[in-house]
C-alpha cells in the first residue's frame, strides 16, 4: 500500500493575547497537533495583514490560519473585528483566485483554550492535507 | 549585516527529549548573519545567561535568538541579559521550541526538522531588527476615582492613605452609594450604616482627598500617568462652600411631592433636599425639575429661609478640567428594570416590591420607619413570598433578563427572610429558588439558620405568575422538589432583581477606551492575575463594575485597585513599550484612514513643511503617533494604503521575512 507522505505547509498567525498563549497551553497540557503547523506572533490579528498570506501563498504555503481573542475580547479593545471584515474580503478574493475556501481559516482561541487550539490546528491540517498541494498562487521565481 | 548568535535551550529533557539540540544549533549555524551557536542544559540558569553574555562580548554579536521556551515564558529574562552585555534587548527574539515543538511532537525527527525552521524564522525576524528605546514620561501623582460607593470610597482612602492626592467623581448629591440604602449586611447582620458611615466622614475629612459630588466626567484625553479629565458639576443651587446643611430648607420649601429616588420612589421630599442625615458632602441640593422658583421664578422660599444665604437660582452648570495619573472606574450596579417582567405583577400592584425596595422598607431612616408595612394601604403583611432569580440566570430569555448570576441575591434573601421572621414572628415567609447559591465564608450556615431555626420555607422551583385578587396577591409556581403545583396567598412579593452595571459605564468605558464584555461589565486585564487592572494602562477596576460583588469582595477589590494605583504613582517616570506604531511621513498622504481604525486616539494629524519642486516648500498633512498613548496593535499598519505606516518590533519586512523563512 502507498503510504501518503505528502505534509503541506501550514503558516499560523497568533495574537500575542489569546492564541499564541492558548497555543502554549496546548503545549504545556502536552496536546499533540501535526508539525507542518508554524506559528507566528503577532500583537494582534488585526496586525496581519492581507499581503502577508498573499506572500504565504505566494512562497509555497498550503494553507494560512489566523488565530485571535474572541469577539469581544480584544486586548486592544476592537482588533478582531478589524481582522473578521479585513479576512472576509481576502478569502473571498482568494477563492475567486482559485485558492479554495478551506486553506484559509480565521479562528477565535482564547488564552485558556489550548484544547480548541489543538484540535483547530489537527483539522485545518486534515483540511489542507485531503486538499493536497497548492500551486495556484505559488511564484516559482521564489524557488530559485 | 547583523552578527547574530544562536543559544539553543535543552530545558533539562523538556527540550532535549524529543528535539535534537546539537543538531539545530549545527544546522542554524549556516543561516544568513549567524556568527555564533552554541546549546546548553538550561540557558534561562545564571550559568546559561553568563554564557550568552560572554558571545555577546567574545564574538560582538548585534543581534541574538534563543530557542527555547514561550517568549511569554523568558522572553523578558533574556532581554534582560542581552542588556546587561550591552546590547539591546529589543534585538532579542525567542524561537518557541518547547511549547509549540517538543512538548507537542513524539518523533525526535519531525521536532528536530520543525525546531530549525523555528530558529530560522526567529534569525530571519532578528536580521531586520533595528534598536528599540522606550519612551519615557512623567506621572502626575493624583488619582481620580469615577463613583463614590462602597467601591470608590475604600479606593480613594487607600490611596490617599498611601500620601497621594484623589479625587472622587459622584453623580449624586452624597456619596455612599448602594450601601447607604441598605439596611443589614449579610451574613453578619451589621448595620450597614453604621459601617458606612464612618468612611464617607474619613472621606470628608481627609486632606488628600476631594469631593466632587453631583458631578460627571465627561471627557477623558490622554494616556497613563498623564490623563486630562474634564469634570461636569451640575448645578445644584446651593453654594456647597456656604451651605452649613442645617436642613431648614428642606422643612420649608413648599414643594413636598417630588419622588425621593433614595427611597427608590416609595415615598417624597421636597423640590430642595438632602438625600439622607449622614450624606457627604452635607449639602442641599434644588431638583431643578420641580422647583418652582426654577420652573416659574415664583416662590423663592428656601432662599428667604436660608440663613447662611448659600441659595443661588442662577448658578450654571461648571466644567473643570483636571490632571491625573490614573484612573479608577468604581460605577457600580443597579437592579434591573422591572418592565419585562410582567408576570409578577410588578406594575400592577405597589405590594409587589423589589429587594431593594425590601431594603429601605425595613431600614429605620426608610419610608416606614423600619416597620414592615404595604406600600398599598401600610397594613402589615403576614405572608410574604420572595422570588429569587428573577432576570438572573436568563440564558434562554437573554432579550428580557441576564445570563449571569447576580451572586448576592441568595444571601440577601436569606437576609430579608430571616430579618423578617425575625421581627415578625407572625409572618410565614416562602423563597421560591433555583438553586441556593452559597459559596463564602459564614454563608451557608447563614441560609441554614434562616431554614433551620427561623423556619422559612424554601420551595425549589420558579414563580409562574402572581397576579391581584382583591387585597391579595396571588402566587402560583411549582414546587420540584414535592412534584406539584402550589398557590399562595401573599400580601407581599419581593423579587430578587438581576444586577446590571450603571447605564454611566458603557459611555465612561468608550471615554476611557477600556474594554466591556457583552454585560457592560468592565473587562480586566487578565481574568486570573490581573483582576483589577483594564487592559487599558492607567485604568483600574473596583467593584460591581467588574462583575456582581457583595460587599467584602468590593472592599477587597477597591483595597486591591488602590495598590496598584499607588504602585503607578509612585514611579516618577513611566518606561512605555517601544514597539509601537511608526509612520513614515514621507509616504504618508495624510488620508485619515489610520485613525479611523486606532482604538487608542493615538494618532493625530500635522502640517508639515516638505521640499517641493523647483526650491518650493509645500505643506503637507501627515500622521503622527503619540508613542506614549499607542498600544501596539498594529491595526493601523493594516489600514494605511500607502504603507506608510509600520510597527516597530513587528514590522511588516519582519513577518513576511517569518512568512518566508517558513514556506522555505
Amino acid at each position: 500500500m502507498q503510504v501518503n507522505e505528502y505534509k503541506p505547509k501550514i503558516v499560523a498567525f497568533c495574537c500575542n493575547w489569546c492564541s499564541y498563549a492558548g497555543a502554549d497551553l496546548a503545549g504545556s497540557n502536552r496536546l499533540s497537533y501535526p508539525a507542518e503547523v508554524k506559528v507566528i506572533r503577532v500583537p494582534c490579528s488585526c496586525r496581519v495583514n492581507p499581503m502577508f498570506i498573499l506572500r504565504a501563498f505566494q512562497r509555497g504555503a498550503d494553507g494560512v490560519i489566523l488565530c485571535g481573542c474572541h469577539p469581544g475580547d480584544c486586548h486592544y479593545t476592537s482588533g478582531n473585528y478589524y481582522t473578521r471584515r479585513r479576512m472576509a474580503l481576502l478569502f473571498s478574493m482568494l477563492d475567486y483566485l482559485g485558492i479554495e475556501k478551506e486553506r484559509t481559516r480565521v479562528e477565535w482561541v482564547s488564552a485558556a483554550e489550548g484544547a480548541k487550539f489543538a484540535a483547530t490546528m489537527n483539522d485545518f491540517v486534515q483540511t489542507v492535507t485531503a486538499l493536497g498541494e497548492n500551486k495556484r498562487l505559488e511564484d516559482l521565481r521564489c524557488k530559485k | 549585516m547583523q552578527r547574530i548568535g544562536v543559544f539553543v535551550c535543552w530545558c533539562g529533557s523538556n527540550i532535549a527529549g524529543t528535539v535534537d539540540v546539537v543538531k539545530v544549533a549545527e544546522a542554524l549555524k549556516n543561516e544568513p548573519g549567524v556568527v555564533h551557536s552554541a546549546n546548553y542544559q538550561y540557558m534561562c540558569s545564571q550559568a546559561g545567561q553568563e554564557l550568552i553574555k560572554q558571545a555577546i562580548k567574545e564574538h560582538n554579536l548585534t543581534g541574538i535568538v534563543v530557542c527555547s521556551c514561550s517568549p511569554r515564558m523568558h522572553e523578558q529574562t533574556f532581554r534582560k541579559t542581552a542588556a546587561a552585555a550591552g546590547l539591546n534587548p529589543y534585538m532579542v527574539e525567542i524561537a518557541n521550541i518547547r511549547e509549540q515543538c517538543s512538548w507537542i511532537h513524539k518523533d525526535m525527527a519531525e521536532g528536530t526538522e520543525k525546531a530549525i525552521v523555528l530558529g530560522r524564522t526567529a534569525i530571519a525576524k532578528v536580521n531586520l531588527n533595528a534598536p528599540l528605546t522606550p519612551g519615557e514620561s512623567p506621572v502626575t501623582k493624583r488619582a481620580l476615582v469615577i463613583g463614590g460607593g462602597i467601591a470608590g470610597i475604600q479606593t480613594a482612602l487607600d490611596i490617599a492613605d498611601a500620601g497621594f492626592e484623589v479625587d472622587i467623581v459622584e453623580k449624586k448629591p452624597t456619596i455612599g452609594g448602594k450601601m447607604a440604602q441598605i439596611d443589614k449586611t449579610f451574613p453578619t447582620l451589621d448595620c450597614a450604616a453604621c459601617i458606612l458611615t464612618p468612611k464617607m466622614v474619613d472621606v470628608a475629612q481627609h486632606e488628600k482627598i476631594k469631593i466632587y459630588s453631583y458631578s460627571e466626567v465627561v471627557d477623558v484625553k490622554g494616556f497613563v500617568g498623564n490623563f486630562d479629565v474634564t469634570i461636569k458639576r451640575k448645578a445644584r443651587y446651593v453654594k456647597e462652600d456656604v451651605c452649613t446643611g442645617c436642613g431648614l430648607c428642606t422643612e420649608k420649601c413648599p414643594m413636598k411631592k417630588v419622588p425621593n429616588d433614595f427611597n427608590l420612589g416609595m415615598d417624597n421630599k421636597r423640590a430642595i433636599y438632602i438625600p439622607f442625615a449622614q450624606a457627604v458632602p452635607k449639602v442641599a441640593t434644588i431638583d431643578a425639575d420641580y422647583c418652582n422658583m426654577l420652573k416659574n421664578g415664583k416662590c423663592g422660599v428656601c432662599a428667604k429661609v436660608c440663613t447662611a444665604n448659600a441659595i443661588d437660582y442662577t448658578q450654571k452648570d461648571e466644567f473643570v478640567e483636571e490632571k491625573y495619573g490614573a484612573i479608577v472606574a468604581a460605577t457600580g450596579f443597579n437592579p434591573i428594570s422591572m418592565d419585562k417582567f410582567d408576570e409578577y405583577a410588578y406594575s400592577q400592584s405597589k405590594d409587589v416590591i423589589t429587594s431593594l425596595e425590601f431594603e429601605r422598607l425595613m431600614n429605620a431612616a426608610g419610608p416606614t420607619a423600619g416597620k414592615l408595612l404595604r406600600p398599598s394601604d401600610g397594613k402589615h403583611p403576614h405572608t410574604l413570598v420572595f422570588v429569587q432569580c428573577v432576570g438572573s440566570r436568563c440564558a434562554s430569555c437573554a432579550e428580557k433578563g441576564k445570563e449571569y448570576c447576580s451572586k448576592i441575591c441568595c444571601m440577601y434573601t436569606a437576609k430579608h427572610a430571616m430579618l423578617t421572621r425575625d421581627k415578625y414572628p407572625d409572618t410565614d415567609v416562602y423563597v421560591f429558588y433555583i438553586d441556593v447559591r452559597t459559596p463564602g465564608k459564614q454563608f451557608d450556615e447563614f441560609y441554614r439558620r434562616a431554614v433551620e431555626e427561623y423556619g422559612v420555607h424554601y420551595i425549589k422551583g420558579m414563580v409562574g405568575k402572581v397576579s391581584p385578587e382583591g387585597e391579595k396577591l396571588i402566587v402560583q409556581g411549582s414546587d420540584l422538589i414535592a412534584n406539584k403545583q402550589l398557590k399562595i396567598e401573599a400580601d407581599l412579593v419581593v423579587l430578587a432583581a438581576a444586577i446590571e452595571p450603571d447605564k454611566s459605564a458603557r459611555p465612561l468605558a468608550t471615554m476611557l477606551t477600556a474594554s466591556m464584555d457583552t454585560n457592560d461589565f468592565f473587562t480586566e486585564a487578565h481574568p486570573k492575575l490581573r483582576p483589577v487592572e483594564s487592559p487599558t494602562a492607567g485604568v483600574f477596576l473596583s467593584g460591581a463594575c467588574q462583575g456582581p460583588k457583595d460587599f467584602p469582595e468590593t472592599v477587597s477589590q477597591a483595597g486591591a485597585a488602590a495598590s496598584k494605583v499607588i504602585g503607578l504613582l509612585s514611579k516618577d517616570k513611566l518606561t512605555g513599550n517601544p514597539c509601537v506604531a511608526h509612520s513614515d511621513e514621507m509616504m504618508c498622504n495624510g488620508c485619515s484612514s489610520c485613525e479611523k481604525v486606532c482604538p487608542y486616539g493615538a494618532i493625530t494629524y500635522a502640517d508639515k513643511e516638505f521640499r517641493g519642486p523647483n526650491r518650493t516648500t509645500l505643506i503637507r498633512r501627515v500622521a503622527q503617533v503619540n508613542e506614549a498613548i499607542c498600544q501596539g496593535c498594529g491595526c493601523c499598519t493594516v489600514a494605511c494604503p500607502s504603507g506608510a505606516m509600520d510597527l516597530k518590533g513587528f514590522a511588516s519586512k519582519q513577518i513576511m521575512a517569518e512568512v518566508d523563512a517558513i514556506c522555505k
